[in-house]
Protein backbone atom coordinates (compact mmCIF):
# COMPACT_ATOMS: atom_id res chain seq x y z
CA UNK A 1 0.00 0.00 0.00
CA UNK A 2 1.63 3.18 -0.75
CA UNK A 3 1.85 5.70 1.64
CA UNK A 4 -0.61 8.09 2.18
CA UNK A 5 -2.43 10.90 4.60
CA UNK A 6 -3.54 8.40 7.11
CA UNK A 7 0.06 7.27 7.48
CA UNK A 8 1.00 10.71 8.73
CA UNK A 9 -2.26 10.70 10.39
CA UNK A 10 -1.30 7.48 12.07
CA UNK A 11 2.27 8.48 12.73
CA UNK A 12 1.89 11.99 14.71
CA UNK A 13 -1.08 10.25 16.80
CA UNK A 14 1.89 7.41 17.76
CA UNK A 15 4.24 10.11 18.64
CA UNK A 16 1.76 12.13 20.95
CA UNK A 17 0.37 9.23 22.76
CA UNK A 18 3.90 8.21 23.40
CA UNK A 19 4.64 12.20 24.57
CA UNK A 20 1.32 12.09 26.77
CA UNK A 21 2.69 8.34 28.59
CA UNK A 22 5.73 9.94 29.11
CA UNK A 23 4.49 13.26 30.53
CA UNK A 24 2.25 10.81 33.19
CA UNK A 25 5.07 8.30 33.80
CA UNK A 26 8.15 10.38 34.88
CA UNK A 27 8.66 12.45 37.41
CA UNK A 28 11.90 13.83 36.11
CA UNK A 29 10.89 17.83 35.07
CA UNK A 30 13.61 17.50 32.43
CA UNK A 31 12.12 14.07 30.77
CA UNK A 32 8.65 15.74 30.93
CA UNK A 33 9.70 18.68 29.13
CA UNK A 34 10.84 16.63 26.72
CA UNK A 35 8.03 15.13 26.26
CA UNK A 36 5.61 18.06 26.01
CA UNK A 37 8.33 18.67 22.67
CA UNK A 38 7.84 15.15 21.79
CA UNK A 39 4.34 16.43 21.09
CA UNK A 40 5.23 19.30 19.58
CA UNK A 41 7.19 17.84 17.29
CA UNK A 42 4.34 15.44 16.56
CA UNK A 43 1.88 18.09 15.46
CA UNK A 44 4.67 19.88 13.45
CA UNK A 45 4.64 16.59 11.73
CA UNK A 46 1.10 16.42 11.08
CA UNK A 47 0.98 20.01 9.54
CA UNK A 48 4.25 19.44 7.63
CA UNK A 49 2.05 16.21 5.95
CA UNK A 50 -1.31 18.62 5.55
CA UNK A 51 0.39 21.30 3.81
CA UNK A 52 1.98 18.68 1.38
CA UNK A 53 -1.61 17.22 0.90
CA UNK A 54 -3.13 20.48 0.37
CA UNK A 55 -0.05 22.54 -1.79
CA UNK A 56 -0.71 25.04 1.01
CA UNK A 57 2.34 27.21 1.81
CA UNK A 58 0.60 28.38 5.06
CA UNK A 59 0.79 25.74 7.32
CA UNK A 60 4.66 25.50 7.11
CA UNK A 61 4.78 28.99 8.22
CA UNK A 62 2.46 27.85 11.01
CA UNK A 63 5.21 25.25 11.60
CA UNK A 64 7.83 27.99 11.81
CA UNK A 65 6.20 29.83 14.35
CA UNK A 66 5.67 27.00 16.18
CA UNK A 67 9.32 26.34 16.18
CA UNK A 68 10.03 30.04 17.43
CA UNK A 69 7.60 29.68 20.74
CA UNK A 70 8.72 26.82 21.35
CA UNK A 71 12.64 27.55 21.45
CA UNK A 72 11.22 30.64 23.80
CA UNK A 73 9.35 28.36 25.43
CA UNK A 74 12.56 26.21 26.23
CA UNK A 75 14.63 29.19 26.90
CA UNK A 76 12.28 30.24 30.50
CA UNK A 77 10.98 26.62 31.24
CA UNK A 78 14.56 25.20 31.99
CA UNK A 79 15.58 28.88 33.25
CA UNK A 80 12.94 27.44 36.00
CA UNK A 81 13.49 23.98 36.31
CA UNK A 82 17.46 25.66 37.09
CA UNK A 83 15.96 27.99 39.54
CA UNK A 84 14.35 25.46 41.43
CA UNK A 85 17.38 23.22 41.37
CA UNK A 86 19.15 25.65 43.38
CA UNK A 87 16.21 25.72 45.93
CA UNK A 88 15.25 22.41 46.44
CA UNK A 89 18.62 20.42 45.32
CA UNK A 90 16.08 18.31 43.26
CA UNK A 91 14.49 17.92 39.63
CA UNK A 92 11.57 15.91 41.05
CA UNK A 93 8.19 16.93 40.35
CA UNK A 94 6.59 14.98 43.78
CA UNK A 95 8.62 17.75 45.79
CA UNK A 96 6.39 20.69 44.50
CA UNK A 97 3.64 19.74 46.52
CA UNK A 98 4.09 22.49 48.88
CA UNK A 99 1.15 24.21 48.14
CA UNK A 100 -0.89 21.49 49.60
CA UNK A 101 0.14 22.07 53.30
CA UNK B 1 7.26 -0.93 -2.95
CA UNK B 2 9.44 2.23 -4.38
CA UNK B 3 11.82 4.04 -2.33
CA UNK B 4 9.49 6.74 -0.74
CA UNK B 5 7.50 4.01 0.82
CA UNK B 6 10.42 2.13 2.38
CA UNK B 7 12.45 5.28 3.23
CA UNK B 8 9.19 6.41 5.11
CA UNK B 9 8.66 3.24 7.18
CA UNK B 10 12.46 3.08 8.37
CA UNK B 11 11.80 6.80 9.14
CA UNK B 12 8.73 6.05 11.13
CA UNK B 13 10.49 2.77 12.57
CA UNK B 14 13.45 5.25 14.07
CA UNK B 15 11.16 7.48 15.48
CA UNK B 16 8.81 5.17 17.50
CA UNK B 17 11.17 3.34 18.86
CA UNK B 18 13.68 6.37 19.95
CA UNK B 19 10.68 7.95 21.47
CA UNK B 20 9.78 5.11 23.02
CA UNK B 21 13.59 4.87 24.64
CA UNK B 22 13.18 8.67 25.36
CA UNK B 23 10.59 7.85 28.07
CA UNK B 24 11.70 4.06 28.67
CA UNK B 25 15.49 4.62 29.95
CA UNK B 26 16.73 5.38 32.68
CA UNK B 27 19.54 7.93 32.73
CA UNK B 28 18.26 11.20 31.10
CA UNK B 29 21.19 11.50 29.08
CA UNK B 30 20.37 8.42 27.22
CA UNK B 31 16.71 10.15 27.03
CA UNK B 32 17.86 13.50 25.73
CA UNK B 33 19.97 11.90 23.00
CA UNK B 34 16.83 9.50 22.27
CA UNK B 35 15.14 12.49 21.78
CA UNK B 36 18.18 13.91 19.15
CA UNK B 37 17.59 10.71 17.04
CA UNK B 38 13.70 11.60 17.18
CA UNK B 39 14.04 14.66 15.78
CA UNK B 40 16.44 13.02 13.36
CA UNK B 41 14.55 11.07 12.10
CA UNK B 42 11.54 13.80 11.83
CA UNK B 43 13.53 15.87 9.86
CA UNK B 44 14.16 13.34 8.15
CA UNK B 45 10.30 13.28 7.32
CA UNK B 46 10.37 16.54 6.32
CA UNK B 47 13.31 15.81 3.67
CA UNK B 48 11.15 12.74 2.23
CA UNK B 49 7.81 15.53 2.04
CA UNK B 50 10.22 18.34 -0.10
CA UNK B 51 9.84 20.52 2.99
CA UNK B 52 14.06 21.87 2.66
CA UNK B 53 13.01 25.10 5.11
CA UNK B 54 11.54 23.28 7.60
CA UNK B 55 14.02 20.27 7.10
CA UNK B 56 17.46 22.55 7.84
CA UNK B 57 15.50 24.55 10.68
CA UNK B 58 14.44 21.77 12.51
CA UNK B 59 17.81 20.47 12.75
CA UNK B 60 19.53 23.78 13.26
CA UNK B 61 17.19 24.96 16.17
CA UNK B 62 15.67 21.56 17.61
CA UNK B 63 18.54 19.34 17.34
CA UNK B 64 21.30 22.18 17.31
CA UNK B 65 20.29 24.55 20.14
CA UNK B 66 17.51 23.06 22.04
CA UNK B 67 18.86 19.71 22.89
CA UNK B 68 22.46 21.01 23.53
CA UNK B 69 20.22 23.39 26.24
CA UNK B 70 18.86 20.39 27.70
CA UNK B 71 22.13 18.13 27.58
CA UNK B 72 24.11 21.23 29.35
CA UNK B 73 21.38 22.08 32.10
CA UNK B 74 21.46 17.92 32.75
CA UNK B 75 24.91 17.64 32.92
CA UNK B 76 24.82 21.09 34.90
CA UNK B 77 22.75 19.40 37.53
CA UNK B 78 24.82 16.16 37.49
CA UNK B 79 21.64 13.56 37.32
CA UNK B 80 22.62 10.19 36.85
CA UNK B 81 20.26 6.76 36.92
CA UNK B 82 21.25 6.37 40.78
CA UNK B 83 19.24 9.91 41.86
CA UNK B 84 16.69 9.56 38.90
CA UNK B 85 13.08 9.58 40.35
CA UNK B 86 10.68 6.67 40.00
CA UNK B 87 7.21 6.68 40.41
CA UNK B 88 5.61 3.41 41.90
CA UNK B 89 4.42 0.36 39.06
CA UNK B 90 0.71 1.50 40.06
CA UNK B 91 1.11 4.79 38.57
CA UNK B 92 3.13 4.32 35.77
CA UNK B 93 0.90 1.19 34.24
CA UNK B 94 -2.36 3.72 34.77
CA UNK B 95 0.14 6.22 32.49
CA UNK B 96 0.24 3.74 30.21
CA UNK B 97 -3.18 2.80 30.37
CA UNK B 98 -4.01 6.34 30.05
CA UNK B 99 -2.10 7.24 27.07
CA UNK B 100 -3.26 4.08 25.14
CA UNK B 101 -6.60 4.34 25.88
CA UNK B 102 -6.03 8.02 24.29
CA UNK B 103 -4.59 6.71 21.30
CA UNK B 104 -7.36 4.39 20.30
CA UNK B 105 -10.13 6.95 21.09
CA UNK B 106 -8.17 9.44 18.47
CA UNK B 107 -7.30 6.29 16.08
CA UNK B 108 -11.32 5.31 16.14
CA UNK B 109 -12.13 9.23 15.80
CA UNK B 110 -9.73 9.46 12.51
CA UNK B 111 -10.00 5.84 11.41
CA UNK B 112 -12.86 6.60 8.49
CA UNK B 113 -10.43 9.42 7.18
CA UNK B 114 -10.20 8.91 3.43
CA UNK B 115 -6.74 8.05 2.62
CA UNK B 116 -5.43 10.68 0.00
CA UNK B 117 -2.50 10.13 -1.76
CA UNK B 118 0.60 12.53 -0.72
CA UNK B 119 0.50 15.26 -3.42
CA UNK B 120 4.09 14.52 -5.67
CA UNK B 121 3.43 17.16 -7.78
CA UNK B 122 3.55 20.38 -5.73
CA UNK B 123 7.04 20.29 -5.11
CA UNK B 124 7.97 23.49 -4.76
CA UNK B 125 6.03 24.32 -1.89
CA UNK B 126 8.55 24.13 1.08
CA UNK B 127 11.24 25.55 -0.61
CA UNK B 128 12.53 28.85 0.74
CA UNK B 129 11.77 31.24 -2.24
CA UNK B 130 8.94 30.20 -1.95
CA UNK B 131 8.14 29.98 1.69
CA UNK B 132 10.01 33.64 2.15
CA UNK B 133 7.89 35.36 0.01
CA UNK B 134 4.83 34.17 1.61
CA UNK B 135 6.75 34.94 5.32
CA UNK B 136 7.19 38.52 4.71
CA UNK B 137 4.01 39.37 2.29
CA UNK B 138 1.29 38.00 4.68
CA UNK B 139 2.91 37.22 7.81
CA UNK B 140 4.90 40.40 8.70
CA UNK B 141 3.82 40.98 12.01
CA UNK B 142 3.67 37.91 13.39
CA UNK B 143 7.24 37.71 12.44
CA UNK B 144 8.03 41.12 14.03
CA UNK B 145 6.11 40.50 17.01
CA UNK B 146 8.11 37.02 17.47
CA UNK B 147 11.06 38.72 17.61
CA UNK B 148 9.45 41.02 20.79
CA UNK B 149 8.59 37.81 22.26
CA UNK B 150 12.41 36.40 21.83
CA UNK B 151 13.55 39.64 23.41
CA UNK B 152 11.01 39.01 26.64
CA UNK B 153 11.93 35.45 26.57
CA UNK B 154 15.50 36.01 26.74
CA UNK B 155 15.07 38.94 29.44
CA UNK B 156 12.73 36.45 31.70
CA UNK B 157 15.45 33.57 31.32
CA UNK B 158 18.17 36.07 32.44
CA UNK B 159 15.96 37.18 35.13
CA UNK B 160 14.73 34.11 36.28
CA UNK B 161 18.14 32.36 36.40
CA UNK B 162 20.11 35.14 37.65
CA UNK B 163 21.38 34.24 41.65
CA UNK B 164 19.75 35.58 44.39
CA UNK B 165 21.44 37.79 46.63
CA UNK B 166 21.81 36.45 50.03
CA UNK B 167 21.13 39.78 51.36
CA UNK B 168 19.53 42.47 49.62
CA UNK B 169 21.44 45.48 48.58
CA UNK B 170 20.85 48.99 50.18
CA UNK B 171 18.80 51.19 48.28
CA UNK B 172 21.61 53.48 47.90
CA UNK B 173 24.13 51.65 46.17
Amino acid sequence: MPVNSTHYLFLSLLLFSIGIMGTLMRRNAIIIFMCIELMLNSVNLLLVSFSKLFADPNAQIFVFFIMVVAAAEVAVGLAIIVMMYRKVHSVDINILNRLKH
Amino acid sequence: MNLYDTLFWFLSAVSVGCALGVILSRNPVNSVLFLVLTFISISGHYILMNAQFLFIVNLIVYTGAIMVLFLFVIMLMNLNADVEPQKGQLVQLAGVVSGGVLFLVLLAAVKTASPVPIDKASIDIGLITNLGKVLFKDFVLPFEISSVLFLSAMIGAVVIGKKEESAPLPSGE
